[in-house]
């Protein structure tokens, strides 16, 4: 990440390459990345050493299977959390040490920390946060409709392979030249080849288009299977409200996604080009950038969140041993969500001088999407009322983002006001706000839904003692973490700043510090609990094997743990919203069949891999400038697209006999079941068969 | 109970706000930044109006119907209620119609660009944004100044306000409001100090390496000490020519204070459209 000496005149072979560009004497960065390589060489040794290579490739790699590409998605979120909370450890602690005069200016060149803050950005949000609701809606998305898998299984295993390349290369910056310096958004003029010379803001271009197409066709694919494959008898007002939001969701990303792509690419176009939309001159214009990437920038919050309110209204419904309040208000609570999520987007610039007329529109049109948000709010509070909560690590999760999210929603409604706006514009308020709803709404959300799909994914559940000492130290260090900032904002600190010559602001930097700390204490955990789960799977107090250790009411509780590849021996009719529960009542569930069918299945496929990983070396070349590697990857992209449009052979099908000797398997460990139900009965007796009206 | 609800949120937005009288943002020593102030105050506590309650809720409900507790309420079937949705969906449009109105007005009445209301003369400053320092040109004074800016008190101030590099925000915490600095293009926006006094100025837009350190000072002055600071300035004796601009134009972090004797008049517009093709900038 050191800032390089550019090259005027790239190699023929190397291009803008070149020893200087690898910060082997960087006392931050050099021994990270000598890290990253031995853990990297050692990893290579392991696999190789007990001879693994051909199972991942054909288990994993290739794998179409959701389940296992979610899996996938949810690993590849975890590391780029650990990265991303490094980069905010490290902005804490420069900050704490550059306030006031007394320990001098940090320990970090504005070169490198106005790189650090880019990548957090970039990294949480493209990285971190994508890809974990991506994985979790993976996993569980197709099993809660009743589907085998998703619409187009070898276009979800590309997008993986897109997302993946944009995080390698967000990674590959930080030893091989540096990233961005200019804010997540890289704000034209400054994101321009005339402000920004160097390569950081090309690694940003790659990494964001290449990442962003993949979530695209993710996009396509998620609306295609929750329109198509529902399980028969599934009408819309009956799907799950984590399948609507995902599907609101996937609609707001189909309609912004391609918004960010013509953006980016216009920029790309100034700086390889010399063309100018977003320059300073020649009749650029700055503001039409700050407009699209917003367009699609407020959208892609609502993206993020939408789903974890899903994880929130089904984890809540479950652990209070109660059906979901108000679904028909869930519902279209979300759906009047997506469509106000593309008429805010200018309540982000303000200050950039639209005048009061354009101004109040925004921020009204803001401040209305409030509503829909309170009333989800209400209804996760009214589906506890009357119920029996049981207060598992996820619900844990769920009253932390009830807490957090509320005051979130409260200085966002605050910002919306643009006569406020003009004080609060980019000082601390802001990243305090925005933290505020992205960990308090989305990620506590996630996590509520991680813990809670875990075992269904794995086959373990998640150890709850250490899942509730990661809530309360991510809860706790939430409050120390942005409290103090949002005061500092109050003050008319100004965010991203390299040093802070206010003495005033240093109390507030130190106890934010502690805060980053109590939270890195609870990824530690969490990441840990991870582990031990997995190393405890066989353990029968953290095994699951009746596929439905919570006693839920939806449908991807009705398989096995983790499911069979194809995740139904036969697909239900669903008669109810809460299709298990349905089931249960009816003493329906768990009942073999009289005869199973044979089933349809797609075969793994090289195609996702290697087509997805060729676009590294394309970005990889782009961004130095490494003509020859551009030219060969796209020619072995349209090599390798034409070998697969040539190939027929995709399908196959998984015979009876072997389906029914999965299913008598698992129907036989659920004889054992009454543990569950003997925890419940008391609520089971409750439970009274009645007729509902259904919108 | 609904009246002891509402006694605790008033007793906590006035904690909330007797913590804030110190805060820039509360304490302002300037006409507009004082409502705005105000305006956040009156947001928040409106706020806190439904969210104090919310909160509670968020504890007082899982607790109440924890799984340990007696089961007579307990109601697995009860999913719908047409009261409480209406309350759900009542109580949030109430509020937003509220704030909306707050919205609505003061965006009008605080608008930058609105003209201050005063019996005195409005004096203008113009405003160049540049890697990494502030220049201010008096057209009237024919002076310039970098990184510190005075003007009288309980006068209005026009700023316009320009770049001459990469997307800035012109922001005086103390004072009110802030605006975007672009280049090619002229922003306005009217302050008028009512404290005698020294204001951090500074950059509240992200613009690059230098921008921790792109501040400047901003004095509210008696009428005579503005005439004297003046005088110091043109005491200076140095011209802000074409040499010197282009010096000012090159990169450079926490930038001193300098002082121009004289300029030309035409020297804003002339950088304005130095940027072809951003004929459309101006308003």
């Amino acid at each position: 990440m050191v800032h390089t000496d550019l090259i005027k005149d790239p190699h023929v072979l190397t291009g803008k390459l070149h020893w200087g560009v690898i910060p082997f004497t960087d006392p931050v960065v050099a021994p990270v990345m000598f890290a990253a390589i031995f853990i990297g060489i050692a990893l290579v040794l392991f696999v190789t050493y007990k001879k693994l290579w051909g199972y991942l490739w054909s288990e994993w790699f290739t794998s179409v299977d959701h389940k296992k590409i979610g899996i996938m998605y949810c690993i590849a979120a975890l590391v780029m959390l650990v990265r991303g909370f490094s980069d905010a450890i490290l902005m804490r602690t420069h900050q704490a040490l550059s306030t006031s005069d007394s320990f001098g200016a940090g320990y970090l060149p504005p070169e490198h920390y106005d790189q650090i803050f880019t990548a957090h950005g970039v990294i949480m949000i493209f990285f971190v946060a994508t890809p974990l609701m991506i994985g979790i809606m993976n996993v569980v998305m197709p099993l809660q409709i009743g589907a085998r898998d998703v619409a187009f299984p070898f276009l979800n295993s590309l997008s993986f392979y897109l997302f993946l390349v944009g995080a390698l290369l967000v990674n590959i910056s930080l030893f091989v030249g540096e990233f961005a310096a200019v804010g997540w958004l890289a704000y034209t003029p400054l994101s321009g080849i005339e402000y920004s010379p160097g390569v950081g803001v090309d690694y940003w271009i790659w990494a964001l288009q290449i990442s962003g197409i993949g979530t695209t066709l993710t996009a396509v694919n998620f609306i295609a299977t929750i329109l198509k494959m529902r399980a028969p008898g599934m009408t819309l007002m009956k799907m799950p409200v984590f399948t609507w939001t995902t599907f609101c969701a996937n609609v707001i990303a189909l309609i912004i996604f391609p918004i960010l792509t013509i953006a980016i690419l216009q920029l790309t176009l100034d700086r390889y080009l010399d063309f100018n939309f977003f320059t300073n001159d020649d009749g650029g214009n700055q503001m039409m950038w700050v407009n699209l990437v917003w367009a699609w920038g407020h959208p892609e919050v609502y993206f993020l969140v939408l789903p974890a309110f899903g994880m929130i209204s089904e984890v809540t419904a479950t652990f209070s041993r109660k059906k979901l309040f108000g679904y028909v208000s869930l519902v279209w609570a979300t759906v009047v969500i997506m469509i106000l999520s593309f008429l805010v987007w200018l309540h982000h610039f303000f200050t950039m001088g639209s005048g009061a007329s354009v101004n109040a529109f925004f921020g009204i049109m803001t401040m209305i999407i409030g509503i829909p948000t309170g009333v989800k709010l209400y209804n996760w509070i009214f589906t506890m009322y009357k119920g029996r909560v049981e207060l598992t690590a996820s619900m844990w999760w769920v009253i932390a983002m009830l807490i957090t999210f509320t005051i979130g929603g409260m200085t966002g409604v605050m910002l919306s006001i643009p006569a406020n706006d003009f004080v609060l514009h980019n000082s601390m308020f802001v990243p305090a706000h925005f933290h505020n709803v992205i960990i308090g709404g989305a990620v506590y959300g996630y996590f509520a839904g991680f813990t809670y799909w875990f075992p269904k994914a794995t086959g373990a559940k998640l150890n709850e003692t250490l899942g509730k000492w990661s809530v309360a130290l991510w809860f706790f260090g939430y409050f120390f973490a942005w409290v103090p900032l949002y005061y500092t904002g109050f003050d008319g600190m100004t965010r991203r700043l390299q040093y802070i010559d206010n003495p005033d602001w240093q109390l507030s930097m130190y106890v934010a510090l502690i805060g980053v700390a109590l939270i890195a204490a609870g990824v530690a955990i969490q990441v840990f609990n991870i582990g031990w789960t997995l190393y405890k799977r066989n353990d029968p107090e953290y095994r699951d094997e009746t596929g439905d250790p919570w006693d839920a009411h939806t449908l991807e509780w009705y398989t096995t743990s983790p499911p069979q590849f194809y995740n139904f021996g036969q697909v239900p009719v669903i008669n109810d919203r809460d299709p298990l529960l349905d089931m249960k009542q009816k003493d329906a569930a768990y009942k073999r069949p009289e005869k199973y069918e044979r089933i349809h299945m797609p075969k793994n496929t090289w195609a996702g891999p290697v087509l997805g990983l060729l676009t590294l070396p394309m970005g990889f070349g782009f961004i130095w400038h490494i003509w020859w590697m551009v030219i060969v990857s796209i020619t072995a992209i349209f090599a390798c697209w034409m070998k697969l449009s040539f190939e027929r052979d995709k399908d196959y099908y998984v015979e009876v006999p072997e389906v029914e000797d999965l299913e008598d398997k698992f129907l036989k460990s659920n004889e054992n079941r009454s543990y569950y139900f003997e925890k419940n009965a008391k609520y089971y007796k409750k439970w009274k068969p009645t007729k509902r009206t259904d919108g | 109970m609904k009246k002891k609800l509402f006694q605790s949120t008033l007793i906590l937005s006035l904690v909330f706000i007797l913590s804030g009288c110190k805060l820039a943002l509360f304490d302002s020593s300037g006409v507009t930044g004082k409502e705005i102030g105000d305006t956040i105050l009156l947001t928040m506590g409106l706020m806190l109006i439904v969210v104090i309650p919310t909160l509670i809720l968020s504890v007082w409900v899982p607790y109440k119907y924890h799984e340990s507790k007696a089961e007579d309420d307990y109601d697995p079937e009860w999913e719908h209620s047409t009261k409480i949705e209406f309350f759900a969906w009542g109580i949030p449009v109430l509020i937003i119609v509220v704030l909306a109105t707050i919205a609505y007005l003061t965006s009008y009445s605080l608008d930058p660009r609105k003209e201050l209301v005063s019996d005195k003369e409005p004096i203008t400053i113009q405003v160049v944004a540049m890697d990494w320092k502030w220049l201010f040109l008096f057209p009237e004074e024919k002076i310039a100044t970098v990184n510190e800016v005075a003007f009288p008190v309980d006068r209005p101030v026009e700023f316009l306000i320009t770049s001459q590099s990469t997307m800035n925000s012109f922001f005086i915490p103390k004072l009110g409001g802030q605006i975007y600095a672009m280049a090619g293009m002229e922003n306005r926006m009217n302050i008028m100090g009512n404290e005698i006094g020294e204001y951090r100025g500074i950059s509240a837009n992200y613009s690059g390496f230098g921008f921790a350190g792109m501040r400047f000072t901003a004095k509210v002055t008696s009428e005579e000490d503005f005439q004297n600071w003046i005088a110091d300035v043109k005491a200076s004796g140095r011209v802000l020519t074409d040499e010197e601009y282009d010096r000012l134009i090159e990169k450079s972090r926490d930038h001193e204070v300098e002082y121009f004797s004289s300029i030309d008049p035409l020297q804003f517009k002339n950088i304005i459209e130095s940027f072809v093709g951003a004929q459309n900038g101006s308003y």
